[in-house]
């Protein structure tokens, strides 16, 4: 096996071995602590009839299942955005897209709750994909306009603010009790997850990953650009729409079960570059799913942790992660750039 | 009988609704180089990017090994046909080969893995232009040449019948363009390839096209072979350049000649006033040029560049008569250089002026003007 090949692999033996040791810890810590060996036995056992089994079979194992999914989807959402903008700056919270969802999701919910219709976990997602698209429809169109990225993040950003501002109006006017719930739902959140949530959760980021299969070819052709990507046959116009199309359902699951989770989908990838050293999108795309989601099960569990019993949002604890990782980005690439 | 490779028939193209270059007609064949040449604007970029399929054609036919390009699905024509443009691309964290490697993209399965024979493929192409120490460097730390030859490894790699190039060689130096063209010809006469590229180094364009094509004004203004093309009227309406000066004969370029009237005299021949007449030009001194013949090999670079010439018709010896003509003009002049120091029997007579010059005090010392 040659160097990379070796660099490879290590990467992947590093990643696994981060889950092996997150996935127990995720179990074990919480508001209600338990000794390894109890909760062994209690999911060998399938006991889920002791208040701690309750614990571990109804609240933990679930969030642990939703995190590991969508932490590897919102990774690999930014992976296509940055695979689309040719720019590895872009991911979905940055771009306002997850806003987006979020904001729609917002509306729609408030909208039916306050006719007395809950709303069930398809038609939220269906709701999130709507706003998913409709940011990524504004994003596409200031696109046209400019060239420059670092503006289009801005604009991105921008329409983040705007579809935040909106839904903490709706929130806060709100009154109904569900609705508070909300709140914590929209700044992010891991908490709440059911296993029917993880069925769904499971069935789209699985359909969404089987697509991403199949542009991992030609986002590798795309790398050296579109023209080259077209000499290399690549039917373009599909190729984008299909990014774009995957990307926005990847960021809507997220966002319609967990809320907006930021920076997640740009440090991620970039992570994953400087541990793989390599953009190839053959590795990038596994190494994101298992990055992603041994990042979200960390941030998850000192978002849970680390001032229990009261839990901070997820996007607090992403954020200080995953912000630093953005900004070492810019600055080393404009360095990268004047040189 | 030679294998068509491309062939265009009435072919018009553009962008939209506005056509660039219309109707035009060629063919290139296995093994041969047809250069597209024209100013800036003209349209060359467009009729290759037409040509690869980046761009729809708005009339006309392309026919690729004698078939409509119409019959030809994407992923077939991305076998036939590789690209290589003038800048390079901007990528982090590829190596080279990984970059020459994207050239057998067309021949993977769905997900783009390289089977063992495509990795032998790109290691036989890498090997073959000597980039076998790049292989592991990261494209974006080498230098503008070797990218360029990463880019052409990459489209070899495609195995391509057909090869096109948008100023390939624009941002390279003169060792890298030779060596670059050389190698596409190489490559050409080798594996078969019809090659088509655009240029704007006359000089090269001249020396390695089978054929070369003029594109002017939105049409074919010229299609032949490189002596029938490179004339020096010619090509100076082409570009838009006054008379003269471009030499038809190396493909090089002078100045802009001085205007004005003329108080200097340059007694040149064999080359050696060439220097003198570009220091002159750089100076802004209009000056007259006395040459042995219009033979001599700075005859050229004479014409383009002093306000008259005096010298004997093509392989006749420097008579009385020019050197009368001649007379005249040291005459009118205040300065005489004779950078010129060998004397044979065709410029004996030149000898004679220079003394004239000296007799009058008018002769100058050519290294400090």
């Amino acid at each position: 096996m040659d160097a990379r090949g070796k660099r490879c692999l290590a990467g992947f033996v590093i990643l696994l071995a981060a889950l092996a040791l997150l996935l127990p810890l995720n179990l074990m810590i919480g508001s209600v602590g338990a000794p390894a060996a109890e909760i062994w036995k209690i999911i060998t056992a399938g006991d889920r009839v002791s208040t701690l089994g309750k614990i571990i079979w109804q609240i933990r194992l679930p969030r642990i299942c939703a995190v590991l999914i969508l932490g590897g989807a919102l990774s690999v959402s930014g992976l296509l955005l940055q695979s689309f903008f040719a720019n590895p700056i872009a991911g979905p919270f940055i771009l306002g897209i997850s806003s987006g969802a979020k904001l729609v999701v917002a509306l729609v919910m408030v909208f039916l709750l306050s006719r007395g219709i809950a709303l069930g976990s398809l038609s939220m997602m269906a709701a999130a994909f709507a706003g998913s698209m409709l940011a990524m429809a504004f994003i596409l169109a200031a696109a046209r306009q400019v060239r420059d990225l670092s503006v289009l993040i801005i604009c991105g950003m921008m329409i983040g603010y705007i579809c935040s501002a909106v839904t903490d109006f709706v929130v806060t006017f709100a009154n109904d009790s569900n609705i508070v719930n909300l709140h914590n739902w929209s700044l992010g959140s891991f908490s709440g997850i059911s296993w029917q949530h993880v069925g769904v959760i499971t069935v789209i980021t699985g359909i969404s990953l089987i697509c991403v299969l199949f542009l991992i070819k030609p986002m590798s052709a795309y790398m050296l650009g579109e023209t080259y990507a077209r000499n290399a046959g690549v039917r373009l116009k599909a190729f984008r729409l299909a990014l774009i199309l995957v990307s926005s359902l990847l960021s809507a699951v997220v966002t319609a079960f967990a809320g907006p989770i930021s920076f997640v989908g740009v440090a991620v990838p970039h992570l994953m570059r400087l541990l793989f050293k390599t953009s190839k999108p053959i590795v990038l795309v596994p190494a994101c799913m298992a990055g992603g989601a041994a990042f979200c099960l960390f941030c998850d569990l000192l978002a849970r942790s680390l001032f229990a019993p009261t839990e901070l949002s997820i996007s607090s604890v992403t954020a200080v992660f995953g912000a630093p990782v953005v900004i070492f980005m810019m600055i080393s690439r404009h360095k990268r750039r004047s040189a | 009988m030679e294998e068509i490779r491309l062939s265009a028939r009435d072919l018009t193209v553009g962008y939209g609704h506005r056509s660039v270059v219309s109707d035009m007609d060629f063919s290139v064949a296995a093994g041969r180089v047809l250069t597209l040449i024209g100013p800036n604007g003209a349209g060359k970029s467009t009729v290759l990017k037409t040509l690869v399929r980046q761009l729809d054609r708005l009339a006309g036919v392309i026919c690729l090994d004698g078939r409509p390009s119409d019959q030809i699905t994407d992923s077939e024509a991305a076998r036939k046909m590789a690209i290589v443009m003038t800048r390079p691309v901007d990528t982090t964290l590829m190596t080279c080969e990984d970059i020459a490697a994207t050239g057998r993209y067309p021949y993977t399965g769905r997900l783009g893995i390289l089977s063992k024979e495509d990795r032998e493929k790109v290691r036989e192409v890498m090997a073959l232009m000597a980039l076998e120490d790049l292989r592991d460097v990261p494209f974006d730390q080498i230098s503008d040449g070797q990218r360029q030859r990463v880019m052409l490894a990459r489209a070899l790699c495609q195995e391509p019948e057909i090869l096109v190039l948008d100023e390939p060689t624009t941002f390279l130096d003169i060792r890298y363009k030779t060596e670059f063209l050389q190698l596409l010809r190489d490559f050409a006469a080798e594996k078969g390839m019809a090659v088509i590229l655009s240029l704007h180094e006359l000089d090269l364009a001249q020396k390695i096209s089978d054929t070369v094509m003029c594109i002017r004004d939105g049409r074919v203004d010229r299609l032949g072979t490189p002596e029938q093309v490179f004339e020096s009227a010619y090509i100076c309406s082409l570009y838009g350049l006054e008379n003269a000066r471009f030499m038809a004969h190396d493909g090089s370029i002078e100045m802009p000649a001085v205007t004005g009237e003329s108080r200097t005299v340059v007694i040149g021949g064999g080359g050696m006033g060439i220097g003198l007449y570009r220091q002159l030009q750089r100076r802004r001194i209009p000056f007259a040029a006395v040459l042995p013949s219009e033979s001599d090999l700075e005859y050229p670079a004479a014409r383009a560049l002093a306000v008259k010439v005096v010298c004997a018709p093509p392989f006749e010896a420097f008579s009385d008569k020019q050197y009368e003509e001649a007379k005249v003009l040291v005459d009118a002049s205040d300065l005489v250089y004779c950078p010129v120091t060998l004397f044979g029997t065709g410029n004996l007579l030149c000898r004679d002026l220079k003394d004239y010059a000296a007799s009058l005090n008018k002769l100058a010392n050519a290294d400090c003007i």
